[in-house]
């Protein structure tokens, strides 16, 4: 198991198979496949695997800790960025195909109506996350830093799930599938940290070394 | 001379139109369910096609209507395949897939409450009740997206007149067929059913309001209201009951699926109406279904002149 998550070949398979919902996007616009109204079934196609790939990467540290297998970190940062793409397509396809870029009409979508309201800020408040995600704005702000302002994430699954909730006639179903996994991901958090475990793994502070190089202005 | 009688053509010996377009899958299919003997569903499915029988069944219809509009009709894919039947799933496109369960022939209406002439009528009965006529209506979903359908039927006029509601008749409720065995994935709506709908009686006796038996010159297909539902062409959708199993004339006005779940979303009302605003969505514009950009959305969705009137002195804000 090690070896295969260590391995420089499972992040490319896993991006791969990340660029698959995109993938069928498209066989499905290619063979006519997407309903009567398109625009409507690639905004929701987009949104649900916005906030799949928000719970693939909040169970990222549940899961390498229960099963302690610490190089599942490896993957977090990828899929928070596939949430990332996704969210961006979704948030591109209801800004051109529904509001034609006119931010005026945005903007009073966002100030009156809660849903967009939400799914707004799910999703603005995964721009600075997506912009840290690299190594060396981990070394500028520093690992306690950069972890506190990553635990946006948070909100944001929290906001979209919100979002999606608000957006449905009478059939909560759904929502409530990714309420309750974001819920339990959360939870589980909290229990960790009322409860920590003897035997947690423990993680590397960010390189001293790195942060000498670069000192903060 | 022998003259051999022809023997008269009844919707029982038309062959079902799925069977019909898919003849290759059928001979496969055929084969297959010889395979499978008595035990697979294709047999019993080929064995009883009734269920199928009656939806794609040509209609004759005696005369275009002057309501139609001349705007461009969808296509009968999409008015087949883009679908609310919560009954038979939450997505558009699953009606399409599991109506097919709906056996929606031998059928009865019952019509009853504050009439002179209570009774049930078969879904035969209500095909010969008045002349069939085509409408080309303009069909507005209150989720902001639109269709432009050729509906087959007469006034819903003509079937009151016939049952003659008494003057204590201030409403028509209306209400869908529902049985959990044809339709398992009502579980997961999130609606109590049977789905229920209602107009006021002057709404209901406008000519506009159509009884609907059909669409693009056959019987309806089952996702979209087989055999019989109504066609409100200035409201919203939801307010066009599909699968009608009841009518009933009554004093007080009924209780209605969508208002249930959400007062404040969905009103008694809910004409088209582009300057009151769904709480969660604005009813300003509409995607017309292959249609690139939105459209404006018209009041009473184009259908001012013949029902305005219907609502002089109220306040459209309030009741929505």
């Amino acid at each position: 198991m090690r070896k295969l998550l260590i391995s420089n070949w499972a992040k490319v398979a896993v991006f791969l198979i990340c660029l698959l919902p995109l993938a069928a996007l498209v066989w499905r616009a290619i063979h006519n496949g997407l309903t009567a109204n398109p625009i409507e079934f690639i905004t929701h196609a987009t949104g649900d695997w916005t906030l799949r790939f928000l719970c693939m990467t909040l169970a990222i540290t549940p899961l390498r800790k229960i099963f302690r297998q610490p190089n599942l970190i490896r993957f977090r940062r990828m899929l928070g960025l596939f949430a990332f793409f996704y969210g961006c397509l979704h948030f591109t396809t209801y800004i051109w195909f529904d509001k034609f870029f006119d931010l005026a009409e945005m903007g009073k979508d966002v100030a009156k109506r809660p849903y967009i309201t939400l799914g707004f800020t799910a999703f603005v408040l995964l721009i600075p996350l997506a912009t840290t995600s690299t190594a060396g704005w981990i070394r500028r702000l520093g690992g306690r830093r950069w972890q506190l302002l990553h635990r946006l994430i948070y909100v944001s699954a929290v906001a979209g799930v919100i979002h999606y909730y608000w957006l449905v006639k009478s059939a909560v179903l759904r929502p409530l599938i990714y309420a309750v996994i974001v819920a339990v991901l959360l939870l589980w958090r909290f229990g960790d940290k009322l409860w920590p475990r003897s035997d947690t793994v423990l993680e590397l502070p960010p390189k001293r070394q790195s942060q000498k190089l670069n000192p903060e202005p | 001379m022998l003259i051999s009688k022809t023997p008269e053509l009844t919707h029982a010996n038309v062959t079902p139109k799925a069977v019909y377009l898919g003849r290759r899958k059928f001979l496969r299919n055929a084969g297959l369910a010889a395979a499978t003997a008595f035990a697979g569903r294709g047999f019993w499915e080929l064995a009883t096609p009734s269920c199928r029988v009656f939806a794609g069944t040509k209609l004759d219809v005696a005369a275009k209507s002057p309501f139609s509009t001349t705007e461009k009709q969808n296509t009968y894919d999409d008015v087949t395949h883009y679908n609310n039947y919560y009954e038979f799933g939450v997505d558009k496109t699953e009606p399409s897939k599991n109506a097919q369960t709906l056996k929606a022939h031998p059928w009865t209406v019952s019509i009853e409450g504050e009439v002179k002439n209570p009774r049930k009528v078969t879904i035969d009965e209500i095909l010969k009740l008045a002349p069939l006529e085509e409408r080309i209506y303009r069909h507005r979903c209150v989720e902001a997206w639109s269709i432009v359908v050729p509906w087959i039927g007469y006034s819903f006029s003509a079937l009151a007149r016939m049952v003659e509601p008494t003057p204590q008749a201030n409403y028509v409720a209306f209400e869908s067929f529902f049985d959990r065995q044809q339709m398992p994935l009502a579980k997961y709506a999130g609606i109590d059913f049977p789905y229920v709908e209602g107009l006021r009686l002057d709404e209901a006796m406008n000519p506009l309001t159509l009884l609907c038996v059909g669409m693009y010159g056959e019987t309806l297909p089952n996702q979209d209201g087989a055999p019989v539902r109504m066609v409100i062409p200035w409201k919203y959708g939801f307010k066009s009951a599909k699968s009608l199993v009841k009518i009933r004339f009554q004093k007080d006005q009924p209780p209605t699926t969508w208002n249930r779940i959400a007062s404040n979303e969905y009103g008694f009302y809910a004409n088209v109406n582009p300057k009151v605003d769904h709480p969660r969505w604005s009813q300003g514009r509409e995607r017309r279904l292959g249609e690139f950009l939105k459209r404006d959305t018209m009041m009473f969705n184009g259908y001012s002149d013949q029902v305005a009137s219907l609502y002089n002195g109220m306040d459209l804000k309030k009741y929505f």
